[in-house]
């Protein structure tokens, strides 16, 4: 056998290339193109009176100013709704330029294009834009109150209201012997990737095709949606996403304005134009995410066994709706994770916002439920005097229950039906590794010290590898190399590893071999995108039954050179042979040239392969009516539904008793994805996670003013936490395959942030005494809350 | 984010430095190591028509320990970075408190490129400098093609981001003279993240006199106020027991503390939490900085018998 690598934590194969500075991000593209800038509004709400260029004129390099007025047919409508729904009954998405209202600071109003990035910025700062203000709507408590609308067409600023229920759950918490009340928030965030998006586009007029590359998740539906709104054939659109700096999904929103705008000045002006947005055009024009308002009420019984769970909350999703309302959806679905409340109730508003769109962020939504239903475990623990994690355990979804049906509906629109995972294992591992038993002798040791700690825990499941498909595409070449592809994109996760240890597993060949590409609609046309932890699952499973078509195709044209029987042959080394019979044995390459009867020899290889060298019968086509040239194969991977994974986290903490400061002393993380493709992959993931968590708990937030300007938008006071803020993580892990898949694999992608807000809440208030019922916590607010707590109830311990 | 369009001049004296910044006028920026400036012409907070880069002016890159008799200081030259202060032996042996400050400023990627006199001009009401300078009476030197002055720390910031320079004057040279006596010294400071300027910053310089008590005390503060803040401590711990003082005999002084200061709100931290840290972090440092100058006395006491 070929050493298997589905399993080893083998390294990332595209890492030499990045770290020595080899990679191609947007901006590396095009250096002779056109650049664009924008001229964005600096207000939160108004309506645009005119727009003034004369000053702008005579600017050296200047090449053309667009206003809304300039947009033909679809490219002037507004842009899409991506994911309609039902309770969506006031969608609303911007103009590519704003035409007479602003919504946000941050939208665009007018696009320059120059002959560099310098002078496009010359020109915008000499636009004059006169608005006529209008009452801004900041925070989600003035946008309930609708006191002033954004919109002025919906009305109490409600996009959407859903209720789901799931018995009366009302009733039950009414009927319980133990009731738990609690208002909560989460603050604003965002994916913040390193790299901003960008676009670049390029005309070809004589071929009548235009090229586009952007920093995207999700080249193929670019493709089409820029296709569309430019009224060109998709046939005639090439969409490719270079290496991608990150996007923690604020890259699968699209078309953002910037990929209709881009090519089509590019197609009017006949010249390559590029934009690459800047930092702080990303924090007010791209998309936030988090914001919530949420209220429980949970019913519990002397046990701590949540009889009926009622929650509602009031999500913020900014100006505009254009991905729909993803995020409350899966906020009110996967707030439930492990446990089975008797009944469950759950109702939202999504609220507009003068304020940047709200669309998904890792976790996307998750980490939201995550707090509102683990800072309820800890209520009802205090309420009881319990240990949190007994009264965890008490209400958890047992293995002999899976596959398990919450009677929901979920993001895909499908049942809400876990199919596998092992709650009470997880739990007890964690228990262990971070030392649950013996917390208490340690803080004891710590108070003697004069030093305050807290542990805390929080657990989640994880909706992974949603629908509806991707596919791939495998070629065995003849010089031996696998080419791969598959149409969903790749921002750093590892694709080019892991999907070549799953076909170079399948056909019997080195990873080495194996060459991926991903995000290219010229190489592979049908794909969804890289979002909701479905890459491995969707792509993964796709690959690897195209690998299997390529491997029978193999081994039955082997078969006919061997003359042996298929099922007696094995590829080991790239070679396929008979098993048990040494010597009877053809390269793969050999094989990749059989398949191919040629009419031409061009070299020697082709030589062999021409249709008069080949033996076979002569009357018979040299290719069979069912087969077709070549060794590959296509194939797609469609679930019936989602796979769930799931972890629990566990943190020390340690505050100051004098300066509030905060630090995270350990960070443990048990974590179930099913079948480990890679697992230095998978742990990756989970630092990155836990570390934009840890953003989220501590440090993070989007500070609005009354007016709607985002005072932090730039990297100095929007507090994106360095290495030094995050801790070391320890990492154990289990392994539930999943039954849904061939690969028996479940995502990973976004689960190291979804608990750590709610485990860093849960170990503050351990150490403090105090509960903590909103995220993030600084320092500063740990001292007012220190304070007010001391005044309400006297000193505490 | 591209400025937009300047020249660049490189001068390689002071002279040639001078001259072209007065040639320039008003639209002219000294370039250090840009690691404030270049973020600012990014963002277009500044536009100047021309940048005078003083990297590769002879001879301003030193750091030296001078005794001219009025007392041994500390002198830096204008392209020193922060980096070459930071790890200078003898600047730590005879004034401890430049690198306990500098660890602070920001992070060694940053100190490695920016300049430590380059920070004191840009005046920036979180900067360690400054607040160091102030609290050892230190001063800078000017020059301008009309000649030189000596400012000191209270004259050369006007204002948060602001200072007495005029257009044309190019700053050749930091002065931080090293405090007479058993002295000691302590920064300390809370930022939100390891590097960030500080919430809230305090350096003390606590003196003993033969017998270990204190003699006089005295702070400066970062992110305090507009400009650094010093204040003397010394009232409140005057004749304690440098090395053996209990926690509440310093806290004291950081009682006084909170209750001089008046620091803003902002979006990191409110002006209570802030005058609380001052509090807190005023006695931490007082009470190192005391432990140090009784080691310190001790070293020579040592060394003279
Ligand atoms: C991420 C980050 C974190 C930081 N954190 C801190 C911190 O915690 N504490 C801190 O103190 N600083 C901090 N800084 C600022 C850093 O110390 C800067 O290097 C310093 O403030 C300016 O030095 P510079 O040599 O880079 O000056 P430049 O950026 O080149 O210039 C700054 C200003 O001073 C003027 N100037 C510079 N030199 C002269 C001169 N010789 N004569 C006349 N004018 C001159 C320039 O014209 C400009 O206006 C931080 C910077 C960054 C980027």
């Amino acid at each position: 056998m070929t050493t298997r690598t589905v399993g080893e934590p083998i390294a990332r194969r595209e890492d030499p290339r990045l770290l020595t500075g080899q990679g191609r991000y947007l901006d590396d593209i095009g250096h002779d193109a056109l650049a664009a800038a924008f001229v964005r509004s600096p207000h939160a709400h108004a309506r645009i009176v005119d727009v003034d260029v004369t000053d702008a004129l005579d600017v050296d390099g200047l090449v053309a100013i667009y206003t809304h007025e300039d947009l033909p047919g679809r490219v002037g409508e507004p842009l899409p709704v991506l994911i309609p729904h039902a309770a969506l009954t006031e969608p609303r998405t911007p103009y590519a330029l704003a035409r007479d209202e602003v919504n946000h600071v941050g939208e665009a109003v007018v696009m320059v294009v120059a002959t560099g990035r310098d002078v496009a910025e010359d020109v915008c700062e000499r636009i004059r834009v006169e608005y006529d203000f209008l009452p801004p709507v900041v925070g989600i408590e003035s946008s309930r109150d609708a006191a002033a609308l954004v919109h002025d067409d919906v009305p109490g600023n409600v996009s959407a209201h859903l209720v789901q229920e799931v018995g009366d759950a009302r009733a039950a918490v009414d009927a319980a012997p133990h009731v738990v009340e609690l208002d909560l928030e989460i603050e604003r965030s965002a994916s913040t990737p390193l790299e901003g998006k960008g676009v670049h586009a390029r005309w070809d007029a004589d071929d009548r095709s235009l090229r586009v590359y952007t920093s995207t998740q999700a080249s193929t539906s670019v493709r089409a949606a820029v296709a569309a709104k430019l009224e060109l054939p998709p046939d005639r659109v090439e969409v490719i996403a270079p290496d991608v700096g990150g996007g923690f999904g604020v890259k699968i929103v699209h078309p953002w304005p910037e990929e209709v705008l881009v090519p089509w000045a590019a197609i009017r002006l006949g010249r390559e134009v590029k934009w690459t947005e800047d930092r702080r055009e990303h924090f007010v024009s791209a998309a936030h995410e988090r914001g919530q308002l949420q209220h429980v009420r949970a019913g519990f019984d002397d046990d701590g066994r949540v009889l009926g769970l009622d929650v509602t909350f009031w999500h913020d999703n900014g100006a505009y709706t254009p991905y729909g309302i993803i995020v409350p959806i899966v906020t009110s679905t996967q707030l439930l994770g492990p446990y089975k409340p008797g009944a469950y109730r759950v109702e939202f508003s999504s609220l507009y916002t003068n304020t940047v769109t709200v669309t998904p962020y890792r976790g996307a939504g998750r980490p939201q439920g995550c707090f509102a239903m683990e800072r309820t475990m800890d209520a009802i623990a205090a309420e009881l005097g319990l240990d949190r994690t007994v009264v965890r355990e008490r209400n958890f979804i047992q293995p002999d229950e899976m596959p398990y049906d919450h009677g929901l509906t979920f993001q895909d629109g499908r049942p809400l039906i876990y199919d596998s995972g092992d709650f009470p294992a997880t739990l007890a591992k964690l228990r262990k590794l971070v030392g649950w038993d013996e917390f208490e002798t340690y803080r004891d040791q710590a108070r003697a010290q004069g030093r305050r700690v807290g542990i805390g825990i929080g657990c989640y499941v994880e909706g992974t590898g949603v629908g509806p498909y991707e596919g791939g595409f495998v070629k065995v070449e003849t010089d031996g190399t696998v080419v791969v592809a598959t149409g969903l994109t790749t921002q750093g996760q590892g694709h080019q590893t892991v999907f070549a240890q799953v076909v170079a597993d399948e056909l019997g060949v080195g990873v080495d071999r194996v060459a991926v590409t991903t995000g290219d609609t010229r190489r592979f046309g049908y794909a969804v995108g890289t979002f909701a932890s479905r890459a491995a699952v969707m792509s993964g499973n796709a690959v690897a039954l195209a690998a299997r078509r390529v491997r029978e195709k193999a081994l039955r044209v082997a078969g006919e050179a061997l003359e042996a029987d298929p099922r007696d042959l094995e590829i080991v080394d790239g070679e396929v042979r008979v098993k048990g019979t040494p010597g009877a044995t053809i390269p793969l390459t050999t094989v990749a040239v059989l398949s191919n009867p040629l009419r031409y020899a061009f070299d020697a290889e082709t030589e062999r392969a021409t249709q008069f060298a080949s033996p076979g019968d002569p009357d018979q086509p040299p290719v069979a009516d069912d087969d077709e040239p070549g060794l590959q194969g296509t194939d797609y991977y469609s679930p019936p539904r989602s796979t769930f994974a799931n972890g629990m986290h566990a943190a020390i903490v340690e505050t100051d008793p004098e300066t509030a400061e905060i630090s995270i002393l350990r960070y443990c993380v048990v974590h179930d994805c099913g079948t480990l493709l890679n697992p230095r992959l998978v742990e990756g993931q989970i630092h990155g996670g836990v570390a934009q968590g840890v953003g989220g708990a501590l440090y993070e937030r989007m500070v609005y003013d009354d007016a709607g300007q985002l005072v932090n938008a730039s990297f100095m006071d929007f507090l994106m936490p360095y290495a030094t803020e995050v801790p070391a993580i320890e990492i154990d892990h289990l392994q539930t395959p999943s039954p849904l898949n061939p690969l028996g694999v479940k995502g990973a992608g976004e689960a190291g942030v979804i608990p750590v807000s709610a485990v860093l809440a849960a170990a503050i208030e351990d150490a403090e005494g105090i509960r903590v019922t909103r995220m993030p916590m600084s320092p500063s607010e740990l001292h007012h809350l220190r304070e007010r707590s001391t005044n309400e109830e006297g000193p505490r311990r | 984010m591209k400025p937009s369009a300047f020249a660049y001049h490189r001068p390689g004296t002071v002279d040639e430095a001078v001259a072209t910044l007065a040639g320039v006028g008003d639209d002219g920026k000294v370039l250090a190591g840009g690691q404030s400036l270049v973020p600012m012409l990014n963002m277009r907070l500044a536009a100047p028509a021309h940048l005078v880069d003083v990297n590769r002016v002879d001879g301003l890159d030193e750091v030296r320990v001078v005794d001219d008799g009025a007392g041994a200081s500390v002198r830096v030259g204008a392209a020193a970075r922060h980096t070459d202060v930071e790890h200078d032996a003898e600047v730590a042996a005879v004034l401890p408190l430049l690198r306990q400050a500098l660890e602070h400023v920001a992070h060694p990627t940053i100190r490695n490129r920016g300049t430590t006199v380059g920070s004191l001009v840009h005046a920036d009401p979180a900067a360690e400098l400054n607040a160091v300078l102030a609290l050892l009476g230190g001063s800078v030197t000017l020059r301008s093609t009309t000649g030189s002055r000596v400012v000191n720390a209270s004259e050369l910031v006007t204002g948060p981001m602001q200072t007495c320079l005029r257009p044309d004057e190019l700053a050749t040279e930091a002065a931080f003279p090293v405090p007479q006596g058993h002295t000691g010294t302590a920064w300390t400071e809370v930022s939100r993240r390891a590097g960030d300027y500080a919430v809230c910053g305090v350096g003390v310089l606590v003196t003993v006199d033969d017998e270990l008590r204190v003699r006089s005390a005295r702070a400066a503060y970062v992110s305090m106020g507009p400009v650094p803040e010093v204040l003397d401590l010394t009232e409140p711990v005057a004749g304690i027991a440098a090395g053996g003082a209990r926690p509440d005999e310093w806290a004291a002084a950081g009682r006084l503390a909170t209750a001089r200061l008046e620091p803003d709100d902002d979006i990191h931290a409110t002006a209570a939490y802030r005058g609380h840290l001052a509090g807190v972090l005023t006695a931490r440092a007082a009470r190192a900085a005391a432990e140090r100058a009784v080691a310190r006395a001790g070293d020579t006491t040592g060394a003279s018998t």
